[in-house]
């Protein structure tokens, strides 16, 4: 019970990072014998994180009643996990840089069109305990089977990815509940639209929320966030590079 | 004075003693309409979401889907007593309509007071068509977990009370709409079963 164990403490306040979590530790297990057995490139090296702002635009997404909206949140988010990311040798791309307003498939393309990538989609809510971050991976049953034609079809690419989105999803929400105190400590499945659409490992993570009096609280959670962030793509890394040899 | 002008001031006096006589029932039937001014939607759920009432009823007690009052972020079945149809339509949307109508609070309400459910099908394969007005959409607040706490309200909602419905296609305006309220996917069809009572999400304590 990670949250649990936690000291209390005040929204958006960042805890003290405790010792990777044994599915970290974990993934971290698996690694390393697989990264030392060999100097050969890897087949599927995770090369680019593509971080999806998420509306945009005309599209505010949540809108709180004194003017907080998703889309600007979701996009400073997204420019602070960038940063942490850079940090570690990843490339990072936005899906919008500023105000626009990207389709699901247009920002859905900016990831299918790479190998080696990650999609991960930011979303603040409207509702939920504030201060809180779920992390959502596809449901299994969302997807029906593609026909046996070797192509992926464009509105089930997220069909074949489906069990590692899910240890992604896990490896963030374990970073997210030790970061911000009563978050679930497992992460969820939704039918998130835009990740149907993605042909690789894709999340969605949804911090609550819009409905606070002022911006102040969510911003002192963004360095956090993005620190939560990074650390999981660091140790899904592993587990990406490993099951890809 | 000529007989005729006579006739007409005549008249015009019994119009002005009539006139002064319904004055004060004008002006009560104004004040009773300033009172209550019907919105729109209040004069549209009055027509869509009369009571349905069928033959067949019988009052039971219906296990509803509305947000948990202890845990956030999840929902709680709670028994209200409703008169159900022995018809899958009927019954599901007079449990539709309640879900909507008789939340037992505010803070516990999962689909907007203002949306109606406008139809209801069962397909052959038994497979349910809800058609709910713009109001679902516009008004269930934005984001994953609220959108899924709404569809999951109707799908648990629907597989608690014996509908036989095994599937639910959810259209707003007649329409298939690509998310709820911009998250979401409801293109495609939820299942509904037994399964479906544990999409809820259990919160970090």
């Amino acid at each position: 019970m990670i949250a649990a164990a936690l000291p209390s403490r005040a929204f958006g306040q960042a805890a003290q990072i405790a010792p990777a979590p044994a599915a970290v530790q974990a993934a971290t297990q698996i690694s390393a014998p697989a990264l030392a057995q060999s100097a050969a490139p890897l087949r599927n090296a995770l090369a680019v994180v593509v971080l999806d702002p998420s509306h945009g635009g005309a599209d505010q997404g949540a809108r709180g009643s004194t003017g907080i909206t998703e889309s600007d949140v979701a996009l400073s988010f997204a420019r602070l996990v960038r940063i942490s990311l850079e940090g570690q040798g990843l490339r990072a791309v936005l899906t919008r840089q500023a105000n626009d307003g990207p389709s699901f498939d247009d920002r859905a393309k900016l990831a299918n069109g790479q190998r080696g990538v990650i999609f991960v989609s930011l979303h603040v809510s409207s509702t939920g305990q504030p201060g809180t971050v779920r992390v959502y991976s596809l449901p299994p049953d969302n997807l029906p089977v593609a026909p046996r034609t070797g192509l992926l079809p464009w509105d089930r690419a997220q069909s074949g990815y489906l069990e590692l989105s899910r240890k992604l999803a896990e490896l963030v929400q374990i970073q997210m509940a030790q970061h911000f105190h009563g978050s679930p400590e497992t992460p969820l499945v939704a039918r998130v639209r835009q990740l149907r659409t993605i042909a690789a490992p894709a999340v969605a993570i949804e911090v609550s929320s819009v409905s606070l009096p002022d911006r102040g609280p969510l911003d002192q959670m963004g360095p956090s966030f993005a620190d939560a962030v990074a650390r999981a793509v660091a140790a899904f890394r592993v587990v990406y590079e490993s099951e890809g040899r | 004075m000529s007989r005729g002008l006579k006739a007409t001031i005549a008249i015009l006096a019994a119009l002005v003693v009539l006139a002064l006589l319904a004055l004060p029932g004008l002006r009560q039937a104004i004040q009773r309409i300033s009172k209550s001014p019907k919105s729109e939607q209040e004069a549209r759920r009055e027509v869509m979401q009369a009571p349905i009432s069928t033959p067949t009823d019988v009052n039971v007690q219906a296990q509803m889907y509305w947000l948990s009052p202890t845990t956030p972020g999840s929902l709680a079945a709670t028994s209200v007593q409703i008169p159900l149809s022995a018809d899958s339509v009927q019954r599901a949307k007079q449990l539709l309509n309640a879900l909507i109508v008789m939340s037992p609070a505010p803070a516990r309400r999962t689909l907007p007071a203002d949306a109606t459910l406008l139809a209801f099908y069962i397909q052959p394969d038994g497979t349910g068509i809800a058609d709910f007005s713009d109001e679902l959409s516009t008004g269930t607040p934005s984001g994953i977990l609220s959108e899924q706490l709404a569809v999951d309200s109707i799908v648990q909602t629907l597989g608690a009370n014996n509908t036989g419905i095994q599937k639910l296609k959810i259209l707003i305006h007649g329409q298939d709409a690509e998310t709820l309220a911009g998250h979401l996917d409801i293109s495609g069809v939820f299942p509904v079963s037994s399964a479906a009572l544990t999409a809820a999400p259990a919160m970090g304590k």
